[in-house]
């Protein structure tokens, strides 16, 4: 199984976790990762900057258009929703709010597995509202690997409990090891 | 449930007959976009397919009324991206206010909030009684909104600090008065701005402005429409002129962007070259 990408939905208390994800995965980590992470609309670009010090992969916010590459972690603009085109290229939209959510996960999520069906990775972490349950279903639906962070482990266990709720998922699993899980499967790919 | 392979193609062909039936173009935007729309108003409406949804869309002109409502986005707000009017407040007012008359262009101005924060910041600076504003767009359900002004309550907080955020210097309240549940936008602002049925995809020139703005509507075309567009804006400006874009929007990929000079780069707001 090879795939192509991993998006990741995350919400209340996801600044610790995106900064140990962000940390912790090797220089010569393959997929590209995709992440909604809910923020406040006026919020700016800053924290990125800081993801992107302490990080071996090049974290930057999605543009517009954008081809997505291997060696990044993108994440979503805040006041947009982000969607993956089947090119493997970032549209941004101000449609509505979903989930009282822009980025919302689900919007990211439905667009990228209909855009890498089977060959991408979805993982639901820490959060307080119930986005990413539907989209979580299209990705498994079309095929591609479901992950949630165990509920126990989780700094607000709404979110991973509502995906729980909505599937069966492949792997439910604190941080630590869905991170050494993404290194194994980056690892197969080669 | 896992969309049907063909589903692509099925898109396709209902945005062909769309254009030919209602004349509405949305055979250049971004995919995943229009595919989200349709597949939800698929769901719905109920139907199995969009060949299905096809049929009914050139047979009935309220459910199709009702689709061209989906895929056109009417989100805004009153002086939307603060930092985006205070910038041109400080580096855009200065250029406007060297010309004895004004003409002024929203692009994709949906239900009007932008083109009324546009008039209250001319009307500060003094410059509104010689400047025209056309605020167009293809969606004429939106612009009957724009027209009346009428806006609800719920979203005056925001809008009110939205408006202090941008520099604004009165009391954002002098500018409308409430009614029940709605606000309604004071006459004063509306009497020079012209609202106007023009769609970006299909329509042409019709002014020579000083100031074009279309905000968050490019990023919802493909490479080739946008070039389009901004080859309709650059021969809308005069020289000198400038063009204001959404804060995800760039010129950089397009075909036209050693034409201008970047006034905000941070803001997108570029000049048209002498």
């Amino acid at each position: 199984m090879q795939y192509e990408a991993i998006v990741i939905g995350v919400s209340s208390g996801g600044m610790n976790v995106l900064k140990i994800i962000s940390s912790s995965l090797p220089l010569h980590f393959n997929i590209p990762i995709i992440i909604v992470q809910h923020l406040s609309a006026h919020s700016d670009s800053h924290w990125i900057k800081l993801l992107n010090e302490k990080s071996h992969l090049n974290v930057t916010e999605a543009d517009e258009k954008e081809k997505i590459k291997k060696g990044n972690i993108y994440i979503a603009p805040p006041n947009y929703h982000l969607l993956i085109e089947k090119d493997k290229t970032f549209s941004l939209t101000i449609d509505e709010r979903v989930n009282f959510a822009r980025p919302s996960i689900d919007v990211l999520f439905e667009s990228a597995a209909e855009a890498y069906t089977n060959k991408l990775i979805g993982i639901v972490l820490t959060g307080s509202n119930s986005d990413g349950s539907k989209g979580i279903k299209r990705i498994k639906d079309c095929g591609g690997l479901v992950i949630i962070q165990d509920p126990e482990t989780a700094e607000s266990e709404y979110m991973p409990k509502s995906a729980i709720a909505t599937i069966v998922p492949d792997y439910i699993l604190p941080l630590e090891d869905i991170i050494e899980l993404l290194i194994q499967l980056d690892q197969q790919e080669r | 449930m896992r969309y049907k392979d063909t589903s692509d193609l099925e898109i396709s062909l209902l945005l062909e007959a769309i254009f030919r039936k209602y004349g509405y173009d949305f055979r250049e935007y971004s995919q995943a976009h229009i595919r989200r729309r349709i597949m939800n108003r698929m769901a719905v409406s109920g139907f199995e397919d969009v060949s299905q949804m096809q049929s009914k869309v050139l047979n009935d002109e309220t459910f199709a009324s009702e689709l061209l409502q989906d895929l056109s986005i009417t989100v805004t707000e009153m002086f939307r991206d603060p930092i985006f009017y205070k910038s041109l407040r400080e580096n855009v007012i200065p250029i406007l206010k060297t010309y004895p008359f004004i003409k002024i262009w929203h692009a994709g101005c949906a239900t009007g909030e932008e083109a009324y924060s546009m008039a209250i910041l001319l009307q500060e600076e003094g410059l509104y009684d010689r400047t025209t504003i056309y605020a167009t767009d293809f969606n004429q359900m939106a612009l009957n909104r724009a027209k009346d002004g009428i806006f609800s309550n719920k979203m005056i907080k925001e809008y009110t600090s939205n408006y202090q955020m941008a520099g604004g210097k009165e009391s954002f309240s002098s500018y409308y008065t409430s009614n029940y549940d709605n606000v309604i936008m004071n006459q004063s602002l509306k009497k020079n701005i012209v609202w106007a049925n023009h769609n970006l995809v299909t329509d042409s020139v019709f002014a020579e402005v000083n100031l074009i703005l279309c905000r968050n509507v490019l990023i919802y075309f493909d490479k080739n429409l946008q070039n389009k567009v901004q080859t309709l804006f650059y021969n809308s400006l005069i020289n000198g002129g400038v063009l204001c874009l959404g804060s995800k929007e760039s010129l950089r990929f397009s075909d036209l962007y050693e034409q201008y000079s970047e006034l905000d780069t941070k803001q997108r707001i570029f000049k048209k070259k002498y």
